[in-house]
């Protein structure tokens, strides 16, 4: 399933703007900060509107020749730098929010085989403030897939964490790569990630 | 332990506060949210409206009121009108007064709370397929909740301790109009009334002092449960 991107928008005197096709497997953008790699992940999610431009996944258009898909039909992941855990809920309740509003012939994942998969069955009881770096970002990961996306998002989702964790997340994200076989944008400034995850890299901000 | 006459004294203030802060609730909310997220022309009038009875004095407000609520103003006329509804000398317009006064505290309440909530938690929910309504319920509004609970209480003090708004607009009529703090004031006014304002003072601090204790085990019920753990 290709993921055909061309898009640019003005903030502020940067322009930021994208042109590419993505195949399967783990595309990285990969650039200066700054860049505008954020953004450009912003706006395949819906949350930032392009100014002009196309965005399609497959056969379906999220972007472009009058269509603009609110984010929550887009049916795109997003696993942010930052977690972006929902405080307020339990870690069980935080990977089941986007499960249950997920269409049953959309979702490709249950809890348990998620839990099983990123190895966080321990933590379902706990909150969020009481996770790790490395902890709060697998629930992160487990929280997007268990939406039912069609390809994920990751932005920088090692910056937050130590070598060890980096690693052991690393893992896991090719194992999204290689057994889910879910396309992935991932966006990183950060050369060894990059050459040990990616199928093809896209340079953002020459 | 209470005279007939108090414990109709502590209901009716209790009546008037707990409707004043529910019903002025949902507006409050509503006004703090489009002053926290929303910028539109307009919006500094609307922020020095909602905040005038906080720096107005309580009987310029309480003037105002009856100049709109009187039977011959033009609110007042219309609910006589379309309801049959008068709210001077009513207990419906002590909880009026009580709401308005109580209006500017529950708005910076919630307002400060709903400023402080991460957005990017908004952005999140979307993309894990809530609409902004879904958003809102699930996200939002319960990360908003010590702030609408801090409005609760601020908003209910405010009330119960309403006095020259109160006394302006509905004047003070026993069993009507006449709540703990126009009670204690047509106290002072007897000779020899020192006992009763001694006992009604001493009930105005235990209530006060009831709903900051219910207010705090409130709070930590909602707040304390996602902070049991670690630190």
């Amino acid at each position: 399933m290709a993921i055909d991107i061309d898009i640019s928008r003005r903030l502020g005197d940067r322009m930021i703007a994208a042109r590419f096709v993505a195949g399967p497997g783990l595309t990285a953008l990969f650039g200066p900060s700054g860049a505008g790699k954020t953004s450009i992940l912003n706006m395949v999610a819906g949350l930032l509107k392009p100014d002009r431009g196309h965005i399609r996944i497959g056969d379906r258009t999220l972007f472009g020749d009058g269509i603009d898909l609110p984010p929550e039909a887009r049916r795109v992941g997003y696993v942010f730098q930052d977690g972006r855990l929902f405080p307020h809920r339990r870690v069980r309740a935080n990977l089941l929010y986007g499960h249950h509003l997920a269409g049953p012939a959309d979702r490709w994942m249950g809890l348990d085989e998620a839990a099983q998969f990123l190895g966080i069955g321990d933590l379902l009881d706990r909150w969020p403030h009481s996770l790790s770096g490395g902890e709060a970002q697998r629930v992160a990961i487990g929280r997007a897939l268990l939406a039912g996306p069609e390809i994920l998002l990751m932005d920088e989702p090692l910056s937050s964490l130590d070598a060890a964790r980096r690693g052991d997340i690393m893992v896991v994200i090719e194992r999204i790569r290689d057994e889910l076989k879910l396309p992935i944008l991932y966006v990183s400034h950060d050369r060894v990630e990059v050459d040990r995850l990616a199928t093809s890299v896209v340079t953002i901000g020459e | 332990m209470l005279s007939p006459e108090e414990w109709g004294i502590v209901l009716l203030s209790l009546k008037v506060g707990v409707v004043a802060v529910l019903a002025t609730l949902p507006i409050a909310f509503l006004i703090a949210w489009v002053l926290a997220r929303h910028r539109f022309p307009g919006r500094m009038l609307v922020d020095a409206l909602v905040h005038l009875p906080l720096v107005l004095p309580p009987v310029v407000t309480g003037w105002l009121l009856l100049i709109a609520f009187g039977p011959l103003g033009p609110v007042g006329r219309w609910l006589e009108s379309w309801f049959g509804m008068t709210l001077m000398f009513r207990w419906t317009g002590a909880a009026l007064a009580a709401a308005i006064m109580a209006l500017p505290l529950m708005v910076r309440a919630m307002r400060l709370s709903i400023e402080a909530i991460d957005r990017r938690l908004e952005g999140a929910a979307r993309t894990l397929g809530a609409s902004p309504w879904h958003s809102f319920w699930t996200i939002s509004l319960p990360l908003a909740l010590p702030g609408v609970l801090a409005a609760l209480v601020l908003g209910f003090a405010r009330s119960i301790g309403e006095f020259g708004a109160t006394i302006t607009f509905v004047s003070n009529i026993p069993g009507e109009t006449r709540t703990l703090p126009l009670a204690i004031y047509a106290a002072l006014q007897v000779p020899g009334g020192e006992a009763a304002v001694t006992r009604l003072a001493l009930l105005s601090v235990a209530l006060s002092l009831g709903a900051l204790v219910l207010s705090e085990w409130l709070v930590r019920r909602t707040h304390g449960a996602r902070h049991r753990h670690g630190d």
